[in-house]
């Protein structure tokens, strides 16, 4: 096990897995808000191109969004995310392209979170904040959104470690982060139960302690009803 | 649309105005973005007619599309069947009333929850090649079913589990108090009514099993995606190709998501529980989102 690590820049992979995950769940946090909100508005046609966004990207594999981003978008639509000219060009166009794709992908699902959130907030509540004069904005902010952020940290959370996982996917357009330098060590070594081992304990090691985190907080901060 | 209407107050005059405004805003706004996105393909030429005809031809259907898809539906199936045996082997394995039973089963069920598919395929299509498990032919669906099976596998153990626990528990208490044993009241009693409030589920699951088979791109299995590239470059349609293969997806996941919430309400009428297509487990847990 010593072996490949030292021979091998397993925490790089790492690194680079925990910086595609850094970014893309912030602007998977970003987009995927921006369409909840459009989703819960009174606004039908906001409500139809939220619902339309979501049943699309839901049902596409982010791998095809992946491998679309580099061979459509970039090479056939000439859509580029970094400098031409900068030696290292290619590396980070598929680096940022991973991001944009891992946002967009997750975005669908940190939506859903939230919109389970909404939906988590009894009927009542909101009634009795318009009851006694509340305006919208006013119920909205002091009553409804409280209780949905707090019954939305659990899903939240499942869709972060996801998203952890998922950007292994980036691999499939060649960038360095954990699967791709597997494929590699397997390749140049041999198949052996230490190389899947030294992999998928980081993983393990990443995703643990957001679970239990966000499983501490939702217990935490659960509204008891 | 209930959501919506308790909400927000039925709108007034300038309510309206104001949703006017935002309807016109986000109109302008997705066509903005449409407009963009065919400008930029018509400017590289790829929305001419040549590009998109062999769509209608037979031969792209014969050829490339509908191997595409059975190779896609053959892996899923597979998977799909194997992981609802692990699933229900490691479930089982979780309510035992044995305690190390127990642990070693939830050890396995979060472990392969917790690595990612890809890792798994790559790592067992290592295995296979090196050691001529199989023949190489086989090799790479071997290599997705392994990894699907493993993954999916520990999900449906947990739907197993959430679905005993979901059941009243005086179905339990019966089936002790008339004198089945533990093991005889899990099989005879709570699993096959979990396993029918599992369904929705495990459809909802098979969408997941479906789009992660795409994962077998990276280690040539010539699923659906794979095809369409090697489409894409035959006819020189590369973003013809990955679109129609988007499409396709689309319709065949969004369908079995359309059969999963029937089978929900479905079994709600009949005023049993049932656990929801898109269960979102609190711990380490991704049911929904899982998929790549």
């Amino acid at each position: 096990m010593g072996d490949i690590l030292s021979k091998y820049d397993v925490l790089g992979a790492f690194g680079m897995t925990i910086y595609l995950a850094f970014f893309a769940a912030i602007g998977s946090l970003v987009l995927g808000t921006v369409v909840a909100i459009m989703r819960v508005s009174p606004v039908k046609v906001l409500q139809i191109l939220g619902a339309w966004y979501v049943n699309i990207i839901r049902n596409i594999p982010l791998t095809l969004i992946m491998v679309f981003s580099i061979l459509g978008a970039l090479y056939i639509l000439g859509i580029s995310l970094a400098d031409r000219q900068s030696p290292t060009f290619i590396v980070d166009n598929g680096v940022r392209w991973a991001i944009v794709a891992l946002s967009i992908y997750h975005a669908a699902f940190v939506c859903e979170a939230l919109r389970s959130g909404v939906n988590t907030v009894p009927l009542g509540q909101a009634e009795a904040a318009r009851s006694i004069g509340l305006t919208f904005g006013q119920s909205l902010r002091h009553v409804i959104l409280p209780q949905a952020f707090r019954g939305s940290i659990a899903p939240l959370g499942s869709t972060l470690i996801a998203l952890i996982k998922n950007t292994t996917v980036a691999a499939v357009i060649g960038v360095g982060e954990a699967a791709g330098l597997m494929s590699k060590v397997i390749e140049n070594e041999t198949g052996s139960i230490q190389v899947f081992l030294v992999f998928a304990l980081g993983f393990v090691i990443l995703t643990l302690p957001v679970g239990m985190l966000f499983t501490t907080l939702s217990r935490r901060l659960a509204v008891k009803r | 649309m209930s959501e919506q209407r308790v909400l927000f107050d039925a709108p007034g005059p300038r309510a309206r105005r104001r949703h006017a405004l935002f309807t016109c805003v986000g109109v302008l706004l997705v066509a903005g973005l449409l407009y963009v996105a065919l400008r930029k393909m018509a400017d590289k030429g790829q929305l001419d007619g040549a590009l998109w005809k062999p769509f209608i031809t037979a031969e792209v259907w014969r050829e490339y599309l509908i191997p595409g898809l059975t190779n896609t539906f053959k892996a899923a199936a597979l998977s799909i069947l194997l992981a609802g045996t692990f699933g229900l082997v490691f479930g089982m394995g979780r309510l035992s009333p044995i305690a190390p039973v127990r642990w070693v089963s939830s050890v396995i069920v979060e472990f392969f929850r917790a690595v990612p598919v890809l890792i798994m395929m790559i790592f067992a299509f290592g295995v296979y090649a090196q050691n001529q498990v199989f023949s190489s032919e086989v090799n790479p669906l071997a290599a997705v079913v392994t990894g699907l099976t493993l993954y999916n596998g520990a999900v449906v153990a947990e739907l197993v589990r959430s679905g005993v626990h979901s059941l009243p528990k005086g179905q339990a208490e019966a089936g002790l108090s008339i004198g089945l044993t533990p093991g005889q009241t899990l099989r005879s009693i709570q699993l096959p009514q979990a396993l029918t409030a599992m369904l929705p589920a495990l459809i909802g699951q098979l969408v997941v099993v479906l789009k992660d088979s795409a994962l077998g791109y990276q280690i040539t299995y010539l699923e659906l995606l794979l095809w369409s590239k090697t489409l894409g470059s035959a006819y020189a349609n590369t973003v013809p190709a990955y679109i129609v293969a988007a499409v396709l997806f689309i319709i065949v996941n969004y369908t079995l998501s359309v059969l999963a919430r029937y089978l929900e309400r479905r079994l709600s009428r009949r005023g049993r529980t049932s656990l929801p297509a898109v269960a979102v487990a609190p711990t380490g847990g991704d049911l929904s989102a899982a998929a790549a």
